[in-house]
């Protein structure tokens, strides 16, 4: 078991989420940044799904009843085990009755935390995912909670240290223009290339809120419900825009101008409110007709 | 029809009715387009979802774009009816926006056929198509912070009976005690895309 003693703003447990149920309104979910996610289960030997946690801004304390590898990855953490430092991105061999103290990361927002076997936890709809726009899933980490552990290993810890992820101070996101790039003025397309975008407080699982210079429509046409995906740049009516992360919802009102391609959303993921993010259009493509 | 890219994981078919939607959907997932993950239909659009190592954007668009344009071949041959008592605590705000009496309406909702166009909003939530034009109405200006599970509400061109508590801004007819929305079973939804919908009336 894991004892959870002390949590910080949010602990939640996350896998790779529910893919393909969207026809019944239900979202992927997961790991906001997947490629820390899958590292932390890779460093402690687990399948890449198994289910960790994940941390908004550090701030975890457990204790581990029985002798465990576990991994710290993401967000960068002061680490202590028994009161010993140790590292970020590597194997960590507990023995029964340690303490792990994770302090609140220097740069970043999201830190994940595997152990081996993953968190043993009863799925919902095949995943343990916790998505906080549906509710499904298991509800937030507690202190006082105690957690199981799993058996989604695959082999023996074969890495001592992963290199650790830069921070980046003002992240810089690749952008596919659409699927409603024409429904907005050419200057705003332009502008959301040129200008950076401030995360605002507003933002969590579901979406960066961002501030910036409003992106204006050319057509205040009714957009009739449309599918999201994870990356997407939605524009209400006041012009800023919310990219979408991990718990989107399955459908939009709103027209979408661009979408955050996929090897960009982890960046996307560890940008915290107050910093600022850039977008880089990526190579346009046209429309086919038929 | 047009293909819109969405990223460079997905693209999006746009077509001019719900009925073509319904068909896409139908023709997309008898036959899938190569590397296609996830098909996701929406009102107008169908999202396909793909996987890189697969194909690309462009092979896909390509093999999309090819694709014939038709309604589904039995849409709503499974019908679900659902129990309904019309006491909704919108009714009278529908009726008087529809120029209707509270009895006129209850009556059209349950007279026209529906089929369930797409999901969304929340988990188990069906957007059904095909209500009387008649009893067209917006959302409500000021949503509601809790909306009942099982309440059957009305907005735009769509019915809906709401899975679980959640907010809403539906204008609520009526409720029904049938659960739409039950995560534990095989099936968790009990009116997936492409089900036929009739709405009967109980009375207490």
């Amino acid at each position: 078991m894991i004892e959870i003693l002390a949590t910080g703003p949010l602990a939640t447990i996350q896998d790779l989420g529910r893919p393909g149920l969207a026809e019944l309104g239900v979202g992927v979910s997961g790991a906001a940044d997947t490629r820390s996610f899958t590292l932390a289960n890779r460093l402690v030997g687990n399948a890449e799904s198994a289910a960790a946690l994940e941390l908004t801004l550090g701030g975890l304390a457990v204790r581990f009843t029985e002798h465990t590898v576990v991994a710290v990855t993401g967000a960068p953490c002061p680490l202590r085990l028994a009161g010993r430092a140790v590292d970020m991105c590597g194997p960590i061999c507990v023995a029964p009755g340690q303490r792990l103290d994770i302090g609140t990361p220097s740069c970043g927002l999201r830190s994940y935390v595997a152990v081996r076997g993953g968190i043993g936890v009863e799925p919902v709809l095949g995943a343990r995912a916790t998505d906080q726009l549906s509710g499904l899933g298991p509800p937030p980490v507690t202190a006082g909670q105690a957690l199981p552990v799993g058996n989604a290993v695959t082999g023996m810890p074969a890495v001592d240290h992963a290199p650790q992820p830069a921070c980046h101070e003002e992240p810089e996101l690749t952008v596919v223009a659409g699927p409603r790039h024409d429904w907005f003025l050419p200057e705003a397309l332009e502008l959301l290339g040129s200008v950076p975008f401030e995360v605002t407080p507003r933002s969590n699982r579901v979406g960066l809120r961002l501030h910036g210079p409003a992106l204006h429509r050319s057509s205040a046409a009714e957009l009739a419900p449309e599918p999201l995906v994870a990356g997407a740049l939605q524009v209400p009516p006041d012009g800023q825009p919310i990219l979408f992360l991990a718990d989107h919802p399955v459908t939009g009102g709103y027209p979408v101008i661009g979408v955050v391609t996929a090897a960009d959303l982890p960046l996307a993921a560890q940008a915290r409110p107050g910093q600022r993010v850039r977008f880089r259009p990526s190579e346009p493509r046209g429309s086919r007709c038929a | 029809m047009r293909v819109l890219p969405c990223g460079d994981r997905a693209a999006l078919v746009e077509l001019d009715t719900l009925a073509e939607v319904l068909g896409m959907t139908e023709a997309l997932r008898a036959d899938p387009p190569t590397g296609a993950t996830d098909i996701v239909p929406a009102a107008r659009t169908v999202l396909v979802r793909f996987d890189p190592a697969r194909t690309s954007p462009d092979r896909l668009a390509a093999e999309l774009a090819g694709r014939e344009r038709r309604p589904a071949t039995r849409p709503g041959c499974h019908t679900v009816e659902i129990p309904v008592r019309y006491d909704g605590d919108d009714l009278a705000d529908v009726a008087r926006l529809t120029g209707l009496t509270p009895r006129e309406v209850a009556e059209r909702h349950q007279a026209a056929r529906y089929v369930v166009a797409f999901a969304g909003f929340a988990p188990g939530f069906a957007y059904i198509s095909g209500g009387d034009p008649a009893l067209r109405v917006s959302r409500r200006d000021s949503p509601r912070t809790a909306v009942p599970a099982g309440a059957v509400a009305i907005a735009d061109e769509y019915s809906a009976v709401y899975p679980r508590e959640s907010p809403g801004g539906w204008r609520i007819i009526g409720r029904t005690d049938l659960p739409v929305w039950t995560p534990d079973r095989e099936r968790p939804m009990l009116l997936p895309p492409g089900t036929g919908v009739r709405f009967v009336e109980v009375r207490s």
